[in-house]
């Protein structure tokens, strides 16, 4: 076993955790599947988002997926690194924001 | 940026033989990913017979005045096997009395040999319903030799085909070279100008797309639809349909693979993409690869890996359809890319 907790050639491993679970497996990679499918938004456009998503919830299998996927639809690298600011923006201002709630409280406590 | 051909830098990849042996160990050997015969005899479809001869696809010369990173013909302007008019003639011959509707130039770049003018114009007279040639733009506006080649093209009604990595500039010169992008785009003008890809127009103008990359291409129809909104918009550029073509492990793109140890995985890929519908499809099926030399091959693919047809008949002097008809594919782990997806040949997805 390697050393180091992620191992990229444990992606392409991903469908075998039906092997422990086949029902609750099955109906996510369904699941998953649709989700993804061309709907009210694009193929494309959802593959932008998962790659956003994947850095915001610090997923390598995922960020090596989807930077994949952006390859094989002809997304350019402005593209992508812009999709990943959209999400740190978010990520970040999420922190952010709540810095209100310590404004507040800071006044409340404060003469 | 390549500049010399792998044959010029002396390249063990130059060597067709090395080239069989890599794509047969690894991970092949092993047993790992299956060869590309087991996949076939699992779905009864080995050994793989060729249906009716459609397509005579003939490369008249590996020189050219590009040297694409990806390229399996490892073409360049320091190769000079060229088609000879002698080989050009017998291919003349064949192509009177076969019933094939395509007959495909290719190279390196075609309209580099000088018999290039001299083929058009008397197999135009022999009459193909579908003639097309594989013309890389930019030869377009290399020369002042070249710059009519869009009349030219136009006056014996061919269909071109050109490829383009991407619409953008860093992707397309990053694969085919500095300065290409821009080149491109100005024979692209030039070929609207006549009257090529427009729409209604009988001078079909088509673009080949290939992944600069160590991955796969996307959905064609997507792809193309990509293309014309960007090279309309960006420079009123307009064309009929786009081919997306997966890169074979071969030549100068196995190279690549394995220079950027991106070889194992991107054949894990090909593998895993297996499609098995695509397996009747595939050009080998219909298409016969002819070399400047003469030699038959199943496809050009097999024909820059010295694999010739399985034949008695193997080359066009001594061309006998039925013996040929009669063949047995050669085959081997390249083949998964034409049946990874949707599908590849040189008319784009084959499912």
């Amino acid at each position: 076993m390697s050393k180091s907790y992620y191992d990229p050639s444990d992606l392409k491993k991903f469908g075998n955790i039906t092997e422990w679970n086949e029902e609750l497996g099955e109906k996510f990679f369904d699941y998953y599947g649709k989700v993804f499918e061309e709907g009210a938004l694009t193929a494309r456009e959802k593959s932008l988002i998962a790659l956003a998503v994947s850095h915001v919830v610090k997923c390598p299998y995922c960020i090596d997926a989807y930077t994949q996927d952006g390859l094989q639809r002809g997304i350019t690298k402005e593209e992508m690194m812009e999709a990943v600011h959209a999400g740190a923006a978010i990520e970040s201002g999420a922190t952010l924001v709540h810095s209100v709630q310590m404004m507040n409280k800071y006044k409340k406590l404060s003469m | 940026m390549l500049l010399k051909s792998l044959k010029k830098q002396k390249n063990e990849l130059a060597n067709s033989q090395r080239q069989l042996e890599l794509l047969s160990n690894g991970v092949f050997e092993t047993g790992e990913l299956p060869k590309f015969s087991a996949q076939l005899a699992s779905l009864k479809q080995f050994p793989l017979k060729p249906k009716t001869l459609e397509i005579l696809q003939i490369n008249i010369g590996y020189m050219c005045n590009q040297v694409c990173a990806h390229c399996h013909v490892d073409a360049g302007p320091d190769r000079k096997e060229i088609m000879t008019r002698e080989t050009m003639q017998q291919c003349l011959d064949v192509i009177k009395k076969t019933g094939a509707h395509t007959l495909d130039l290719t190279g390196g770049a075609p309209e580099m040999n000088p018999e290039f003018r001299w083929f058009v114009e008397e197999a135009t007279k022999i009459g193909v319903k579908d003639f097309i040639v594989r013309s890389n733009l930019t030869i377009i506006t290399a020369n002042k030799k070249y710059y009519d080649l869009p009349d030219f093209f136009k006056k014996h009604n061919i269909h071109v085909i050109s490829s383009m990595p991407h619409w953008t500039k860093g992707k397309t010169d990053k694969q085919r070279g500095d300065g290409v992008f821009n080149a491109s785009i100005k024979a692209l003008k030039m070929l609207n100008a006549v009257g090529y890809g427009m729409p209604g127009s009988e001078l079909k103008l088509d673009l080949v797309y290939n992944p600069s990359g160590a991955f796969l291409p996307g959905d064609q129809a997507a792809l193309e639809s990509d293309f014309k909104k960007a090279l309309l918009s960006d420079f009123s550029i307009q064309f009929h349909e786009l081919f997306s073509i997966t890169n074979l492990p071969i030549s100068r793109f196995l190279d690549y693979l394995i220079a950027s140890e991106n070889y194992e995985d991107y054949m894990y890929s090909l593998v895993e993409a297996f499609n098995p519908e695509a397996v009747g499809n595939v050009m080998c099926t219909n298409t016969l690869s002819v070399s400047w030399d003469g030699w038959l091959y199943d496809c050009d693919f097999n024909q820059m890996l010295e694999l010739k047809v399985d034949s008695t008949v193997q080359h066009i002097s001594e061309f006998d359809k039925d013996a040929l008809e009669n063949r047995t594919i050669c085959i081997s782990q390249h083949c998964y890319g034409c049946t990874a997806g949707a599908g590849s040949s040189c008319q784009g997805t084959v499912t």
